[in-house]
């Protein structure tokens, strides 16, 4: 199995390195916390209005693109279910920008610091042998044979987690700002173009719920990759720094 | 595990003093400038300000969009509000005829307008969304006359910070700042899509605010009043919102 020769090399080579930095250690929880915190509020305020539009304009009175079958917070909400969830839409929208506040301004230091440390070029990127169909095979495939993870995998991102954090580094968080800004009414008075690029309001608020989904998506698998590579390794190897291998003296 | 340098403990003690201090600078900066929402305390209170801080820094004088008269929307969704009360009944009669604004606290000249002085001021149309809180929204047409025609006749005093208004409907009312009451697209609103503005939408007279949510778009106003603090309205945290747990500046 020629696998771990081609990954590419990772910044704890040097055993005694930690494997995560502690620039990447305190983001990673802070992101963590900020993410859940967006979750829970999220959901509390789709109950609200469980129904999504496509375009620019949307209300009861209107044909929804599709609806979420739950009960509403509001009666003025035609759901079917005939009564309604408690009103807990003020304090999750109050807590909903805060934790977007601390997403985006970790986002901004983890952002320089991927930048100048060179993490992002020499962890994250996946390196020439990594960007073809049969890297990606050979990961997927060794994930299906619930194969232990090999050494390099102690010190270096494969394959598939370094197209699937580039992802969401790149393409899923920038777009759930994105989308999440063009519902504000005071920033598209200033960017107007926000709000219509996507296609208008009623559209940004559903592509909001979409990205979303895909994050929640991507949780659900990091999180079960975690439990299956070892969950107490990598769990202090998040918190400490230190893989459990890399801790003994050699 | 290697210990921490001496080289590495200054320099994070360093990074860490020049953070508070930076932190102590920007909120007298903030406070200097009137960056700090009423509601800016507390366990949101951060977010908060955050949130009216950068919107104020960044849309000061933007427009709200406006739509062409294809896209206003035929089936405008009303939220339903409590059934009229007794003051309310009293003036519906005569096309709300009895109808008054009052104008008072810093302005030099405190007073009332009919409805009908407001339709010889300068009157303003504009096609505009509104967006509830909730997720919902619709466009109409929406024609009043701007605030800041009002509060030019009352004659504002310098030191206003603030405009409180009132809806017929006691325990309803907002407040906005300056930089919004005198924003030319903020309305008292009379018309809505060429027709009187119907009661469900706030006739005869509703405060529309399109840089904000609906919410802020207080129907059934009565009464306006300029201050320099929202100290001594209610509980101080600038309007029944965020008594009600909703955010005082709802631009976002």
């Amino acid at each position: 199995m020629c696998y771990s020769a081609r990954v590419s090399a990772g910044p704890l080579q040097n055993p005694k390195a930690p494997r995560h930095s502690a620039w990447v250690r305190v983001t990673h929880w802070l992101t963590v916390v900020a993410f859940i915190a967006l979750l829970v509020t999220g959901v509390e305020i789709v109950v609200s209005h469980p129904r999504f539009y496509w375009g620019e304009t949307g209300n009861v009175t209107m044909r929804p693109w599709f609806t979420i079958p739950i009960p509403s917070s509001r009666g003025s909400v035609p759901t079917g279910y005939g009564f309604e969830m408690p009103d807990q839409n003020g304090w999750s929208r109050y807590l909903h920008f805060e934790a977007a506040w601390l997403l985006v301004l970790t986002a901004l230091v983890y952002g320089i610091y991927i930048l100048g440390s060179g993490h992002l070029k020499r962890n994250l990127l996946p390196g020439r042998a990594d960007r073809t169909w049969r890297a990606y095979r050979d990961v997927m495939m060794r994930y299906l044979r619930r194969a232990p993870p090999d050494a390099a995998e102690a010190h270096a991102y494969n394959a598939v987690q370094r197209a699937a954090y580039v992802m969401v580094i790149f393409i899923l968080f920038p777009l759930v700002i994105w989308t999440g800004l063009a519902l504000s009414p005071g920033f598209d008075s200033a960017f107007p173009m926000a709000v219509n690029l996507l296609g208008g309001r009623q559209s940004a608020r559903t592509l909001h719920f979409f990205v979303s989904g895909f994050l929640v998506l991507f949780l659900v698998v990091h999180v079960t990759m975690i439990y299956l590579a070892g969950f107490r390794s990598r769990m202090r190897a998040m918190i400490t720094g230190r893989a459990a291998h890399s801790q003994e003296r050699p | 595990m290697s210990i921490i340098s001496r080289r590495r403990l200054i320099t994070t003690g360093l990074a860490a003093t020049a953070g508070l201090a930076g932190l102590g600078v920007a909120s007298r900066v903030a406070r200097r400038y009137g960056l700090i929402p009423p509601d800016g305390g507390g366990l949101y209170g951060v977010g908060e300000t955050l949130d009216y801080a950068v919107q104020r820094l960044l849309t000061r004088r933007s427009l709200a969009r406006e739509f062409s008269r294809g896209m206003i929307s035929k089936t405008p969704f009303a939220n339903p509000v409590a059934p009229a009360n007794e003051l309310f009944k009293g003036l519906q009669p005569n096309g709300f005829s009895a109808w008054r604004l009052a104008v008072d606290g810093m302005v030099a000249h405190p007073g009332s307008f009919s409805l009908a002085d407001l339709k010889t001021m300068p009157i303003r149309s504009q096609i505009t969304e509104v967006v509830c809180e909730e997720g919902w929204s619709y466009i109409a047409e929406w024609i009043g006359t701007p605030l800041h025609e009002v509060l030019k006749e009352a004659g504002t005093l310098p030191q206003a910070r603030y405009v409180v208004y009132y809806s017929i409907e006691s325990d309803w009312w907002e407040s906005i700042d300056m930089a919004d009451a005198l924003h030319p697209q903020t309305l008292l609103t009379l018309g809505m899509n060429d027709g009187d503005l119907p009661v469900p939408f706030g006739g005869p007279l509703r405060l529309r605010v399109p840089r904000q949510l609906g919410y802020k778009s207080v129907k059934y106003i009565t009464r306006l009043t300029v201050t320099d603090s929202m100290k001594n309205f209610g509980k101080g945290l600038g309007s029944a919102s965020p008594e009600a747990g909703y955010a005082w500046y709802a631009g976002i």
